[in-house]
């Protein structure tokens, strides 16, 4: 309302800075309009995959193959009903799987928080001989690509002893094939894992220890009151990049789960193709098997990304 | 970074020996507080890593009445002069390599630099390019075949595209279009990864370095060479070093959509070394491919390093 009257003041003046601001404005339009253009090219790159397996699992096969080649097949358009859905539990054990997944899953991070906090406080916070030898050492298997141990390793666990419950109590059988120890057991420990527990234990000053200690506090004391408690968001950050692998372990539950009721979801995948593939069916399957880990992800994106870059960069 | 020291001038003989008492103490708590982590290294990485050494030199077998027994360099001399595919696999692992490193780091970079823009709703373009970095490759992997498939989406949109006039190809089944088919979804799975990586070094970058840079003048393009760029050294290592190690192991999509085939086209090593040493139960072989390909990935990772490193 009061630009009116300021314009009068100097017209001529006004004129000359407003083209030059429109100049401006109009190259700094334009990047803008580069960027939007870019970001959604590659958002949706990114996306459609997915959006074609999530809105086909809702479709018969006769649609999705009408589907191919229109914008439809990205679209939740034509006969959409869960009967895909029905058709996963009907042909393979899909509870069972998520719920393999779950307890490995589960297992895994909880196991990995305590014991791989635990070596981090001895190594950041306690003064001990050969602390720096066993960083040295744990920081030297980052270097080591599960690949490469996989098929020896198969070898070992099958003479490992595992531990079973039977009606009387615990007993010890040799071989740990088919359980699953052997799916959580080898992912327990991880060395980025201590790495970053020991670095950010490490930013916690000292002196409180000093003070606990004086106090008459133990070790196992202050690890547990004093320091686990003040550092939430690394635990959140190691159950972050720790979880994403072994929810979609494959190559290793391949190899030592025959069974079928001890295998986690990515090898129950291969049970759709057994017969002839229901490609409706299988697009469930995945969707089912995905959507949990996008939902948590969307929710907790921020410290979902913030978390493997931090990684990243101080790995 | 320096050890325990008890080096505290004290005539004091009595506190000296508590102290000394209590630092036995710490040094045995601190040992135990890492000892479940230490074994459990010990047991599913450590002792692994000398089976690796020790089986390659062997015949051991996976289920065998007999001992394995020494048998030299043996599985490494058929490695090289009696198995094609392993050949194969050797030279398709370095392909996959040489292009998935570059485009993908390339790629990834310049959609950092696309998601580092301060306009408005730019977390959820990151949000959905990163969606597919936490869908598990088997999923992608199956879902893709679908769309390679010679009735699939990919020939579907083509023949839309063309009116008509593509004749469909059947991607995985053939040698020449296998591997480049599993390098596009390979890149399309993991580019977001590296876009976040990217983007954490770019604004690591000191903001007042980039004021300096436009006092002076400079145009786009110098200010990405002469700020961006050296301000990303670290960062670049990184992804190249964890890009090259992560397509070496190259595994999944191979087992999922082509089992190596067609013809090896997309045998790789780590896909040669389960066949052998696991479907094939022959243990020996296996490890001692599994060898060649740890001491592929140390070499080159090291020389990487050499190469990137500043000279300063």
């Amino acid at each position: 309302m009061t630009t009116a009257t300021n314009a009068v003041d100097a017209p001529e003046q006004t004129a000359q800075r407003t083209v030059r601001r429109r100049g401006r404005a109009a190259t700094k339009r334009r990047s803008k309009i580069l960027t939007y253009l870019g970001l959604t090219v590659a958002a949706i790159v990114a996306v459609f995959p997915l959006l074609f397996m999530i809105f086909s699992s809702l479709k018969p096969d006769a649609q999705i193959f009408a589907h191919l080649g229109t914008l439809k097949a990205f679209l939740p358009v034509g006969d959409l009903s869960l009967d895909n859905y029905e058709g996963v539990f009907e042909r393979v054990p899909a509870g069972r799987f998520i719920a393999n997944s779950v307890i490995v899953t589960v297992a895994i991070v909880g196991l990995g928080l305590i014991v791989n906090s635990m070596i981090g406080f001895a190594i950041s916070r306690m003064r001990w001989k050969g602390k720096n030898l066993i960083l040295s050492l744990v920081l030297a298997t980052l270097m080591v690509p599960f690949e490469t141990i996989a098929v020896p390793l198969v070898f070992w666990v099958a003479k490992l002893p595992s531990i079973q419950w039977a009606v009387d109590g615990f007993l010890l059988k040799q071989g740990m094939l088919n359980t699953y120890q052997v799916q959580i057991l080898p992912y327990v420990a991880n060395a980025l894992a201590i790495f970053l527990f020991a670095q950010h234990f490490g930013d916690i000053p000292k002196e409180i220890d000093e003070a606990a200690r004086v106090d008459g506090a133990s070790w196992w004391t202050i690890y547990r009151k004093i320091v686990v408690p003040l550092s939430g968001p690394t635990f959140a950050t190691v159950a972050i990049i720790t979880m994403l692998p072994a929810w979609n372990s494959y190559l290793w539950p391949l190899m030592v789960v025959q069974q079928e009721s001890m295998r986690p979801v990515s090898v129950g995948m291969q049970y759709f193709f057994q017969l002839n593939p229901v490609w409706g069916q299988i697009m469930a399957y995945g969707t089912l098997i995905t959507l949990p880990v996008l939902v948590i992800f969307v929710l907790f994106q921020r410290s979902f990304v913030q978390s493997l870059a931090g990684t990243a960069v101080k790995g | 970074m320096s050890a325990s020291r008890t080096t505290a001038p004290t005539r004091d003989v009595g506190a000296r020996s508590s102290r000394s008492s209590a630092a036995r103490k710490e040094a045995r708590t601190a040992w135990l507080m890492s000892s479940p982590a230490l074994l459990l290294l010990l047991l599913f990485l450590g002792i692994p890593i000398v089976l690796t050494f020790a089986l390659s030199f062997t015949n051991a077998r996976l289920i065998s009445p007999n001992p394995p027994a020494f048998i030299g360099l043996n599985n490494f001399i058929r490695a090289f002069s009696s198995d094609p595919t392993f050949i194969r696999s050797l030279t398709n692992t370095a392909f996959f390599a040489l292009v998935v490193v570059p485009c993908q780091s390339g790629l990834a970079l310049a959609l950092a630099i696309l998601v580092n823009q301060k306009v408005r709703g730019v977390t959820a373009f990151r949000t959905m390019i990163f969606m597919p970095v936490v869908t598990s490759m088997v999923v992608v992997s199956i879902l893709w075949s679908f769309f390679y498939e010679k009735d699939g989406l990919f020939n579907s949109i083509l023949n839309t595209l063309t009116g008509g006039g593509w004749t469909a190809v059947a991607w995985l089944n053939n040698p020449g279009t296998a591997m480049p088919a599993i390098i596009l979804l390979s890149i399309w799975q993991a580019v977001g990864l590296h876009m976040i990586i990217w983007l954490s070094g770019l604004q690591g970058i000191d903001p007042a370095l980039y004021e300096a840079a436009a006092l002076d003048g400079v145009n786009g393009w110098q200010r990405f060479r002469y700020v961006t760029w050296p301000g990303l050294h670290s960062t670049m290592v990184f992804i190249l070093v964890t890009i090259t190690i992560a397509a070496l192991g190259l595994f999944v999509q191979v087992d999922v959509m082509t089992s190596g085939g067609p013809q090896d086209a997309t045998s790789t090593l780590v896909y040669h070394a389960v066949r052998k040493g696991y479907r094939e139960q022959d243990m020996g072989y296996g490890s001692a491919i599994s060898l060649i390909f740890f001491i592929a990935v140390l070499v080159i990772s090291l020389i990487q390093r050499r190469l990137t490193r500043e000279d300063d």
